[in-house]
């Protein structure tokens, strides 16, 4: 049972470095931002990936030697994007949890390693079907593949071990250490298929160069990965702020039972 | 303070051992990692007959051959990655983006003639995402001919090419 008090109020002291961070670590506070942010984050993410998987689908070309199957790229790609995207944000969170001890970082890592997980697994369904048709094969163990699969597995560990402690500051803080040995797998993920020969091709948008593929195939994909950004950040939020409710709710319930007694 | 700023360094530590650990442990594997091997290398590594493994490369122009052997769909063709090339037999469904100049990555074994017995043919596409008419407008200019088995021109010359305007007046020759 966690009977930890939900903030631990500071002494107002000289400001210190690393204060301006626990300004947002406030749960009061974060409920209440986030309370107003939450409906318009879920709907730009609605929107934005309504207008990208329908350009997607019926606007944007078929390719010259993929036909009407490259219209996957626009479940596909978002879903990759977020799946190593959020683990990105899975790593600060655990950073901030482990060197400042964040109170709200234990709880969105929580989060958004389950919501994550959910980004992967629709990453490997949708490659799946992506690539028997084009490919020949619904799964090759080539470096690419093969990493986002351990992807999904360090996800899938976290998801496990954050509840696998009947203390959860242990929980998170276990967490937080995998996910940050984890983090070696993106740059394998990102340069998989620059160092090594494998299957899937490489990335056809990078930060230099202009991006290999057509400007009409480009912008729904660009405007559905905004959307898939929107849309995991509404989940992760919908999700931590019920965590934080639940975390008073138990500290309420715990209070009261230690009066009782 | 101190104890935050230690912890952190603690973690910088940590990740830069483990960083360097992985470095040097996928340098050690950088040869087993490969998914397939070029034809060049069938040469110099020699794999014994009837090991399996994953040859890739580059289907040879006019190097194909379909046949009907006995009701199995039978093809017999070249891999090439330009240093080397080697035959592949296989009998089987090829995938639909199997053609001439496509690269392709076939998993079996040497046979004892020097050609390779593949049981499994799958197809391979690069990151170049093109509409049909840009490819066709390519073709038609002489900037690039896919058959050709060349890799298509740098993306700025093509990626906001809107064929479709300029070739409806010229489209009925």
């Amino acid at each position: 049972m966690d009977t930890t008090p939900v903030v631990t109020p500071r002494p107002p002291g000289p400001s210190q470095p690393g204060r301006s961070l626990h300004r947002f670590a406030n749960p009061g506070r974060f409920l209440r931002i986030s309370g107003v942010a939450l409906p318009w984050v879920a709907i730009i993410g609605a929107v934005l990936t309504a207008i990208g998987f329908g350009a997607g689908l019926f606007l944007a070309p078929a390719d010259w030697q993929q036909g009407d199957a490259v219209r996957m790229m626009y479940v596909h790609v978002p879903s990759a994007w977020l799946a190593s995207g959020g683990y990105f944000g899975l790593a600060v969170c655990s950073l901030l949890s482990l060197v400042w001890r964040h109170p709200l970082a234990d709880l969105a890592a929580a989060e958004i390693s389950t919501v994550g997980a959910g980004f992967t697994a629709l990453c490997l369904a949708s490659g799946s079907i992506w690539g028997k048709p084009m490919w020949g094969a619904w799964w090759v163990w080539d470096a690419r593949l093969t990493s986002v699969l351990v992807l999904f597995f360090l996800y899938l560990g976290h998801v496990a071990l954050v509840r696998a402690f009947d203390d959860p500051t242990r929980g998170y803080r276990a967490g937080a250490i995998l996910a940050l040995i984890g983090v070696v797998n993106l740059p394998i993920i990102k340069f998989s298929v620059d160092w090594w020969n494998t299957l899937h091709q490489p990335a056809s948008i990078g930060l230099t160069g202009a991006p290999t593929m057509h400007i009409d195939m480009f912008w729904p994909l660009a405007v559905a990965g905004f959307g898939y950004i929107f849309i995991f950040a509404a989940i992760v939020l919908t999700r931590t702020r019920s965590a934080v409710m639940e975390r008073r709710i138990r500290g309420l319930l715990s209070a009261r039972a230690e009066r009782q007694t | 303070m101190t104890r935050k700023r230690r912890r952190l360094w603690i973690l910088v530590a940590c990740g830069l051992g483990l960083g360097s650990a992985t470095a040097l442990a996928l340098m050690a594997f950088r040869d087993t990692l490969v998914f397939f091997i070029p034809p060049s290398e069938i040469a110099s590594k020699a794999p014994a007959v009837g090991r399996t493994f994953r040859l890739g490369g580059l289907v040879e122009r006019g190097s194909v051959e379909r046949v009907n052997d006995n009701g199995h769909p039978t093809a017999r063709f070249r891999v090439t990655d330009g240093a080397g090339t080697v035959t592949v037999n296989y009998t089987g469904i090829l995938p639909d983006l199997f053609r001439e100049g496509q690269g392709v990555v076939a998993l079996g074994s040497m046979a004892a003639d020097g050609s390779f017995r593949a049981s499994e043919v799958l197809a391979k596409h690069d990151e170049t995402y093109m509409p049909k008419d840009v490819e066709e407008a390519l073709k038609k200019t002489g900037h690039w001919n896919p058959d050709e088995g060349k890799p298509p021109p740098p993306a700025s010359t093509w990626n906001t090419l809107m064929p479709k305007k300029p070739d409806t007046s010229k489209a009925g020759g």
